[in-house]
């Protein structure tokens, strides 16, 4: 299959790949897909006092596109409120990726972990 | 070096130089371009005479009488030809098939488009090795079982079945015994005179033919008959009418009798890379090889990686061109049936690579994919949450997944 120049250029040079300490409170985490599936995203993010993602970190098993996703939106989340981040849409990964129709499940994936890492964190944190 | 290294033999071959040299003799006005068909003119007789030389090359390689080998378009249709037109021409003995889950698709296909005629097809579980128990084969059979098909070499894991003995089983049951051995001619001795197989497939381009030619054995003695498939000017004694390319052919005569004279050598020189390869790799943590260590052909391994994906994989391996078990590359984002079928999880399926060598493979270039197969890996699981998770002493499947 041939990929975009983006989906190659985040597979070869992965932005922000790595794990936060589990116990840190202002982390959360979202895990979403399946081993069987051939895809597992894990994003963490990392949420200052006043509500905005300081600092994002993934790890995935998948295929390239997977892998572009989860780099490109640990670069999208950061900086960004969680409320912001909530309307990152896989349309938006899908597109920018210039994704094939056959890898679009890997941006919704994108988009489940950054809705699932939010859930996290509101559910630890009493919202 | 050059770059990518060519890993993926079981795919397709390299047309030899040699091959190409002798096939180019005969497409051009200088050369034998007749058809091959004409009886009125030397331009016929000539052609004719290069297609029966190439038929007898490649009767010789498997210990086959020229006259019971017909050409076909490849193994596709020298499989379509075997299964349909025995079983459509002997469907008063019975409607019964049996085959194997891990054929491949051109068998498996056939055998649904003869379930959908009304025909009784039998898929046979393989053990974990990927080979077939005799005795659950034989608990299959039944007295209108009218074609047994299984292959002699599996194209993704590369084990050689026992075709000896099958033969034997479907020979006192009456059943007419289908052999595919696309990726078995030229990298398994293959002698006809022996073996109790009926029908057996062949291809030139996974042995440094061209593609586009192929060939289907139909014993004579005892005399095997098909109901064509193709009809026409009943070219191949009325088995498989169209037109016979004589540059394809030729070029698959050659092919195979390059591989008669090369193959105990090649199989020796394969072998020694296969175990270089697999050395090289396999301290790596969580590897494993599938399908029997021992019954197999020297060219095909086929190794899963444990918590990476193939696809993934792949494109860490971009340097060397070889092929994910599973059918990711294409559309339907499946694992391989064949890894399936040995009883692999669905995420080792989905890890899993087949490395095949060839006749232009050299040392380096083995030397060179352990390399980067060993920094793939390495970078592949530092991104990988199972392996973090392995690595932590989680079972996985322990994990409430969300599927998706």
């Amino acid at each position: 299959m041939a990929y975009s120049e983006k989906v190659i250029d985040h597979y070869e040079n992965p932005r922000n790949v790595g794990a936060f300490a589990k116990d840190d409170p202002t982390v959360a985490t979202g895990m979403v897909g399946a081993p069987a599936c051939g895809d597992v995203m894990k994003l963490q993010i990392k949420v200052n006092d006043q509500g905005i993602i300081e600092d994002a970190k993934f790890k995935t098993y998948g295929c390239g596109s997977a892998i572009a996703s989860s780099s490109l939106v640990t670069e999208w989340v950061k900086g960004k409120s969680l409320d912001e981040a909530a309307l990152i849409k896989n349309t938006d990964i899908a597109q920018e990726l210039a994704l094939p129709p056959v890898k679009i499940h890997c941006s919704i994936l994108a988009e489940d972990a950054i809705k699932a890492a939010i859930a996290d964190y509101k559910q630890r944190h009493g919202g | 070096m050059k770059l990518p290294i060519y890993l993926d033999y079981a795919a397709t071959t390299p047309v030899d130089p040699r091959v190409a040299e002798k096939m180019m003799q005969y497409l051009t006005m200088d050369g034998e371009f007749g058809n091959p068909a004409s009886r009125s003119h030397r331009f016929g007789w000539q052609a004719e005479e290069a297609v029966e030389v190439a038929r007898s090359q490649i009767a010789d390689l498997v210990n086959a009488d020229p006259r019971e080998i017909v050409f076909t378009s490849g193994a596709t249709e020298s499989n379509n030809l075997a299964i349909k037109g025995a079983a459509q021409f002997y469907h008063k003995k019975g409607k019964h098939l049996i085959t194997a889950k891990t054929e491949h698709k051109a068998v498996l296909d056939t055998m649904r488009s003869l379930e959908r005629e009304g025909y009784e097809v039998t898929y046979l579980e393989v053990e974990a090795n990927g080979l077939v128990d005799l005795a659950k084969l034989q608990a299959a059979m039944r007295p209108d079982t009218v074609v047994v098909s299984l292959m002699m070499v599996n194209n993704e894991i590369g084990v050689v079945q026992d075709i000896a003995a099958i033969g034997e089983m479907c020979r006192a049951n009456g059943t007419i015994f289908h052999v595919d051995s696309a990726q078995a001619a030229g990298k398994v001795d293959i002698d006809l005179q022996a073996l109790k197989v009926d029908l057996m497939s062949f291809s030139a381009h996974k042995i440094y033919g061209p593609k586009g030619i192929g060939a289907l054995y139909v014993r004579r003695k005892p005399r095997i008959r098909l109901e064509a498939q193709t009809h026409g000017g009943g070219h191949e004694r009325g088995m498989r009418s169209g037109t016979l390319p004589t540059h394809q052919i030729v070029g698959m005569g050659e092919a195979f009798r390059i591989a008669k004279l090369e193959m105990a050598e090649e199989n020796q020189r394969f072998a020694v890379l296969r175990q270089r390869l697999w050395d090289g790799i396999k301290d790596i943590e969580q590897v494993y090889l599938n399908g029997d260590a021992s019954h197999r052909v020297a060219g095909i391994t086929n190794i899963s990686f444990n918590y990476v994906e193939g696809e993934s994989l792949i494109m860490a391996l971009k340097d060397i061109a070889v092929s994910s078990g599973s059918a990711c590359t294409s559309a339907s984002l499946e694992p391989s049936y064949v890894l399936r079928a040995l009883g692999l999880t669905d995420e080792l399926a989905h890890s899993s690579i087949r490395f095949s060598i060839g006749r232009f493979t050299t040392e380096e270039q083995i030397d060179h994919t352990i390399k980067i197969v060993h920094e793939a890996i390495a970078k592949l699981r530092e991104m990988s949450p199972l392996w973090d998770m392995y690595k932590d002493g989680i079972d996985l499947n322990s994990v409430a997944w969300v599927a998706h």
